[in-house]
């Protein structure tokens, strides 16, 4: 039966590249890849991540049956391979992006128009081996049109009217309802894919550090994991203890300050107020224990950069329960108050089915029935000792991706009374050995899966590297979720999703 | 019963607010002092008002939380008079992040020209000087005075709440002395 070929039995039909961990990869030619597309049309198989290089395509995938992963790579020695978009439009804007960076088209693909690349670039193709000079102008966008009786338009952005970042919204209104809404993004576009490329690794580990800002713990711990998968190296036991415990703050400042902003777009500002006050007590303590507020540069290749000391962990022993009863107590704000549920219930509706065809992960995919999570499939040290629980809510809603916060933030107050109780002592560092090789790791963030990718050289540089966002594949289902709603409700759907814009536009 | 609104509103009514306030001077945030001597400065120059539009040219959103945490009730900067406001046409200082991404370099010029005289253009963080670890890629400028004059600048990646009331009252300084 066709339909229940696993990934790596069908992927096993192309030549396996050596030196790449902990998942193979493998080179297909033009047929293996156009049987792939059409395999992946009645496959459960999920698009991870997917990149390019000046002649070469790559796209990770999941089996979601057999929990498989794999990465598959299409040599293009003419610049183009056979798009993915027909049966993954989860891959539509990676597509785009890869045609705008490495300059190799997407054969079949039906949206051309160039989406990171603004027109505004020195050289166009700029990571392709022969990049094009620059445009002339810069790129009009052609929205898409709606049309019809009293259809409007309303253009956000890309300077919105808050602190957060740039981007633009194009409404299609109709009186008060949004008939729809595209996005246009890459205004935040800084050429990560070329920093990561040829780089000593510390310079390139600052700069995966900085792909987003909120998440900086789960982008450094990724790399450092793909670096580490590379060289073979395994760093010491405390150290994997402590990039999870760093993973989990990271997790639970971010979740309680969405919980108070997504409050605080329904008009209610007490939330934010508190949670801003339990996101400070957690940043505070960051920099107690290890010298950065938002834990910037703390994990690196072969470890982690500062140990907890004695102290320190008697700060985050002291925080634990005063934060949970806090925590609690706005909670029952949340539950008890009706004014707020009327703006949360039913608002910004995702589709169980949109998920999954888009493999989105994080609070967008477990409100919404997708309950992947990279802490527990491939599953990771410590989190495989700590019974993890993920919770999976259904009805797709701003309140559902609420509730999957509170479920979470929980958790991680769990996870990490636990760390602090089972960390064993020891090392936190391990060299890294200088040997060439190819490296993949998944880490889940507060906002999802991320990935990152490396290669690299004999002598400690990274040759290539590349950092996939969840975002990616959250920010097409917030076109869907605003649909039908009023544009009052799009800054309360947007922040229930809070995807990034610069992990998006790398 | 008592809802639960009203007794987090109880509490704090008794209580106090979260906010840092009278600490000794050796407080070793020194965000009390920092802010008292901004909370004076602002009122001779500006009459208790100073209004900052925020502008992220390509940061990672790394500033943008600590500008969350200065605008929180713990450091609270609207008790000095100083508000973020949502257009630059409200606005006497740009706050600007980031190494300046390309695609974004038009948005920033005409959003300084929106905001009326006299204006001060404030760079926060480290790749917003320079472009710091962002620096030489083809799609950053490079740091925001390579778009609109620079009038202070904050450091730290990300500053601190407290390097950002710091760097507020060095500006009210150099404004002071114009």
């Amino acid at each position: 039966m066709m339909g229940h070929v696993t990934l790596l039995d069908f992927l096993s039909s192309g030549q396996p590249v050596p030196g790449h961990r902990p998942f193979p990869r493998f080179r297909l030619d033009l047929r293996a890849w156009r049987a792939m597309v059409a395999q992946m049309a009645m496959a459960e198989w999920s698009v991870m991540a997917m990149w390019g290089e000046p002649d070469e395509v790559h796209v990770a995938l999941r089996d979601d049956d057999s929990g498989e992963v794999a990465v598959a790579s299409h040599p293009c020695p003419e610049f183009w391979f056979p798009s993915l978009s027909r049966a993954r439009p989860a891959a539509i804007r990676l597509e785009r992006a890869i045609h705008d960076l490495w300059g190799l088209a997407p054969m079949g693909l039906e949206d051309r128009r160039p989406w990171l690349d603004h027109g505004r670039w020195p050289s166009r193709l700029p990571l392709a081996s022969n990049p094009k000079p620059a445009a002339e102008v810069p790129h009009a966008y052609d929205f898409l049109k709606a049309e019809g009786d009293g259809l409007h338009q309303i253009p956000v952005g890309p300077v919105h009217a808050g602190v957060i970042e740039p981007g633009h919204f194009r409404f299609h209104c109709q009186g008060e309802a949004v008939v729809r809404l595209e996005e246009r993004l890459g205004y935040v576009h800084k050429g990560i894919s070329g920093l990561l490329s040829g780089r000593p690794l510390d310079q390139a580990l600052r700069v995966a550090g900085r792909v987003s800002g909120d998440a900086t713990v789960a982008h450094a711990l990724a790399f450092s994991r793909a670096v580490e998968a590379a060289v073979g190296c395994e760093p010491p036991p405390r150290a994997l203890w402590l990039r999870a415990l760093m993973a989990e703050l990271e997790r639970v400042a971010n979740h309680v300050f969405d919980i108070g902003a997504v409050c605080n777009d329904a008009a209610f500002a007490i939330m934010l107020s508190h949670m801003g006050v339990l996101r400070e007590t957690v940043l505070r303590a960051n920099h107690a224990m290890f010298g950065h507020r938002l834990l910037m540069d703390r994990v690196e290749p072969g470890g982690v950069a500062a140990d907890l000391t004695g102290d320190g962990a008697e700060t985050l022993r002291h925080l634990l329960p005063h934060f949970r009863r806090d925590f609690e107590r706005a909670f029952l704000i949340y539950e008890n108050t009706p004014s707020l549920s009327d703006r949360t219930l039913g608002t910004g509706v995702v589709a169980t089915s949109l998920v999954h065809r888009f493999a989105a992960g994080g609070f967008v995919g477990r409100a919404s029935g997708r309950g992947h999570d990279s802490r527990k499939a491939p599953g990771q040290v410590p989190y495989d000792q700590m019974d993890l629980a993920v919770p999976v809510y259904t009805d797709g809603d701003v309140n559902a991706r609420l509730m999957v916060r509170f479920d979470e933030v929980r958790e991680s107050l769990r996870l990490l009374g636990l760390i602090l109780l089972e960390m064993p002592d020891g090392a936190v560092r391990r060299p890294l050995p200088r040997v060439a090789g190819e490296g993949m790791a998944m880490v889940e963030s507060f906002r999802g899966e991320v990935l990152s990718w490396v290669r690299m050289a004999e002598d400690g540089h990274v040759l290539r590297a590349h950092a996939h966002d969840p975002s990616w594949f959250q920010w097409p289902l917030l076109e869907a979720a605003i649909e039908g709603n009023i544009v009052a409700d799009f800054p309360l759907c947007n922040k229930s999703f809070n995807c990034s814009y610069s992990g998006h536009d790398l | 019963m008592i809802p639960p609104i009203g007794k987090i509103l109880f509490r704090h009514l008794i209580k106090g607010p979260h906010t840092l306030r009278d600490a000794p001077p050796a407080d070793p945030d020194g965000v009390d002092e920092l802010a008292r001597a901004l909370a004076e400065r602002t009122r001779n120059r500006l009459g208790r008002s100073l209004a900052i539009r925020e502008i992220d040219a390509g940061s990672c959103n790394g500033c943008e939380l600590e500008i969350h945490a200065v605008n929180g009730p713990v450091y609270d900067l609207e008790r000095f008079g100083i508000r973020f406001v949502a257009s630059p046409r409200h606005a006497d200082v740009l706050l600007v992040t980031g190494p300046v991404s390309r695609n974004m370099a038009e948005a920033l010029r005409r959003t300084v020209e929106a905001t009326p005289q006299p204006r001060w253009v404030v760079a926060m963080g480290e790749c917003a000087l320079d472009g710091g670890c962002f620096k030489g890629s083809y799609a950053v400028m490079g740091g925001v005075h390579e778009v609109v004059p620079v009038d202070l600048h904050i450091p730290g990646c990300p500053p601190s709440p407290r390097q950002i009331l710091a760097g507020l009252l060095a500006l009210l300084d150099t404004a002071s002395a114009r």
